[in-house]
């Protein structure tokens, strides 16, 4: 992963969550839509059944893959495999060389952003266009995508109506649709200047060769069809068997996603047309090590729907930027350690109560809450756990644990520091993190053991 | 929620039944082991109880450090083995002895031992298959939902079910019932701006319902909610009543 990720940073932004409620209750508004949705269809089978698949398919991994290549080189288009991000970018910065490219069209992607295509394209003095209206406008803002589906959700309309007055010279308005004709009236005309169109890709079937891009604007079907070359840009855990299979994903992605039936666009690309040249970047980027371990291969049956951001009590406080990468919330907390290192992005899966709302949510069914605790496991293996008292402490505890008179000695000393603590009016360390917003229970004379031992 | 009997064995008049209380329990809150013991005992059952227990590992489990948690986890097997029902007032401890032993390692002696734990809602509805436990409080009750109870367990309707049909209770749901309220733990104290903004939440719908007692099957969320009410509220006339204290009311 080559976007900024900031140990320090994440670890701040977790301690100062917003208290303003907006995200909040917009998260709670669209969770709403989504169980509205949920009610419309048989949501626990289709649940099941695209869980199923997507097991079968991340098991099979392998051969579903060079299927997919196979079609999708039968039909014309050309396969190129990033076993690292770096090599995603060499490839798509070699096509738009080849295809002398001075812009690219982009409609949203994921990858896009874990890769950092926008910096690496500017850098190679190629102007990347972001024309999914969210993209457009955190790429105006020169920020980050908060959150997977809705990239601008951490900006108000008022924000926005700054931001292009500032940045189109357009005068000041929050209304939303005076908003979304500037920046289209803008982009139409960077579709006819730019060469190449970039897209990511939602599911790609290993029979076919068919690619699906599910999208509600209208741009990722501009930005596919205009330009004379077409670069899809995906994961290779988008893979899924048959075309029958993508029915049922269809279904449940823009119900968990948005609450909508179905997404305003499903694009069905099969084959390259003619006069035109596509290609397919398949990127690897860590991926394989979620696959590798029993523990964490669920995390890549994701369909990027966003809904366990939306119902996470923590992302609802936090915000996306807190996570520090592409990807936030708890699929973030999950994928992002594996994917940017250990080291960079370890306490990532500490910063969660493991409620599990969001594996309740998840319309693929992922274990999110244990493959945190197992994350967290893996980071104290490895050393990459921030080093602190409380874990120290719980060592210490532990330990204690391991017979009855060194547990009878602990509950001691725990009283005695809680009465001299409840003396001076001050706690210390985790006790006094505790203190400052909630009261302390005061453990009564009596404990349970001492009272069985009484009364027995 | 519909309610459903799984297909479980069901308890047999004279089997041993072992009680296993939350460690924190022992030490802060020893009348909810006092009430399990007056609740089974009116329900013919002499719990019995270990004396060498003491922590489960939850905390080091969460925590990620598994060494200790698996040492604690093989003392827990040793500790309970011989007892074919295991029961505990937590929904949070619950979890850790019957789903995360197993996750850990599936074929340790834990996991085996972790099979027979039950949460006490779940072992006094399902288990000994008993809605009425012949318990009278009189108040307006509302019940806090733990996460681990619900979600891995899957103690939630067994635990309305019971508060429901309690004589003289009058249950009231709470808004927002599927939200954590921010405890998590070592969470509260590791992030203690993110948790106490989600138990005021919490405390925000607490107040919406008009309850005089909170309820929970687990303490440790209780202790967090309390603590956030009486810090700001010193002089609450709230009351926080563990599952078992209210089932053992008469």
């Amino acid at each position: 992963m080559t976007t900024a990720f900031d140990r320090k940073e994440v670890a701040r932004a977790f301690q100062h969550p917003s208290a303003s409620g907006v995200l909040a209750s917009t998260l709670e508004r669209s969770v709403e839509a989504a169980h509205r949705a949920h009610d419309q269809v048989e949501w626990e089978a289709l649940r099941s059944a695209a869980h199923d698949i997507k097991a079968y398919a991340i098991a099979n991994l392998d051969t579903l893959l060079m299927q997919f290549e196979t079609q999708f080189t039968a039909r014309g288009g050309t396969v190129l495999w990033a076993p690292t991000a770096s090599d995603g970018v060499a490839h798509l910065l070699d096509i738009c060389r080849r295809h002398g490219a001075t812009s690219v069209v982009k409609g949203k992607s994921m990858v896009s952003e874990e890769l950092a295509i926008n910096e690496h394209l500017a850098s190679a003095g190629i102007e990347p266009v972001e024309t999914d209206l969210g993209e457009y406008i955190i790429q105006l803002a020169g920020q980050r995508p908060s959150h997977i589906v809705g990239p601008a959700l951490h900006l108000s309309r008022q924000d926005v109506g700054k931001l292009f007055a500032t940045k189109l010279g357009i005068a000041y308005t929050e209304d939303p649709e005076a908003l979304m004709l500037a920046a289209r009236t803008r982009l139409r005309a960077r579709y006819m200047q730019a060469q190449v169109g970039m897209t990511g890709v939602n599911f790609a079937v290993a029979e076919t060769g068919t690619i699906a891009v599910i999208e509600n604007e209208g741009n990722g079907g501009l930005s596919s069809s205009v330009p004379p070359v077409h670069v899809f840009l995906m994961g290779i855990e988008k893979v899924i068997p048959r075309l029958a299979d993508l029915p049922i994903f269809l279904r449940i992605l823009a119900r968990a996603a948005t609450g909508q039936k179905i997404s305003t666009y499903t694009h069905h690309f099969l084959g390259a047309e003619p006069g035109k040249t596509i290609y397919c970047i398949i990127v690897d980027a860590n991926r394989t090590k979620l696959l590798a371990d029993p523990k964490t291969r669920e995390s890549l049956y994701c369909i990027r729907c966003g809904a366990c951001l939306n119902v996470c009590p923590i992302y609802r406080r936090a915000g996306g930027f807190a996570y520090g990468g592409a990807y936030a919330g708890p699929i973030g907390a999950v994928i992002t350690p594996q994917l940017a290192g250990m080291e960079r992005a370890g306490e990532l899966p500490f910063v969660s109560t493991l409620c599990g709302a969001c594996q309740d949510e998840c319309p693929v069914k992922i274990d999110l809450p244990h493959q945190l605790v197992y994350l967290r496991h893996k980071a104290v293996d490895g050393g990459h756990a921030r080093s602190s008292v409380i874990n120290r402490g719980i060592a210490m505890w532990a330990r204690a644990m391991q017979d009855l008179s060194s547990y009878r000695r602990s509950v001691a000393w725990l009283r005695r520091a809680a009465a001299i603590g409840r003396g001076v009016g001050w706690y210390p360390g985790v006790l006094g993190a505790w203190a400052r917003n909630r009261t302390l229970p005061q453990p009564p004379k009596q404990s349970f053991k001492e009272w069985w031992e009484r009364t027995r | 929620m519909a309610v459903t009997f799984s297909a479980t064995a069901r308890y047999k008049a004279g089997e041993h039944v072992a009680l296993f209380l939350p460690c924190y329990c022992d030490v802060l809150f020893p009348y909810v082991g006092q009430a399990m013991v007056a609740l089974f005992s009116r329900l013919g059952i002499a719990l019995e109880y270990p004396m060498e227990q003491t922590c489960c590992g939850q905390p080091a489990f969460n925590a990620g450090q598994w060494d200790e948690a698996r040492t604690l986890g093989a003392r827990f097997s040793r500790v309970f083995g011989e007892y074919q029902w295991i029961v505990v007032p937590s929904g949070s401890c619950g979890a850790m002895a019957r789903g995360f032993y197993k996750y850990m390692d599936p074929e340790s002696p834990a996991a085996a031992v972790g099979t027979r734990v039950y949460d006490l809602a779940t072992f006094v509805f399902e288990i000994l298959g008993r809605t009425d436990v012949g318990a009278r409080f009189d108040g307006r009750v509302t019940y806090l939902e733990g996460c681990h109870g619900k979600r891995e367990l899957g103690a939630s309707a067994a635990a309305k079910t019971l508060l429901k049909a309690v004589r003289g209770l009058d249950y009231v749901e709470l808004p927002n019932i599927d939200e954590c309220c921010g405890f998590g733990g070592t969470f509260a104290v590791k992030y203690p701006e993110l948790s106490v903004s989600m138990g005021q939440a919490k405390c925000t719908s607490i107040a919406q319902t008009g309850a005089s007692v909170v309820s929970s099957q687990d303490s440790s969320c209780l202790m967090h909610i309390e603590g956030l009410i009486r810090k700001s509220q010193p002089s609450t006339s709230l009351q926080f009543l563990h599952l078992a204290q209210i089932l053992a009311a008469t």
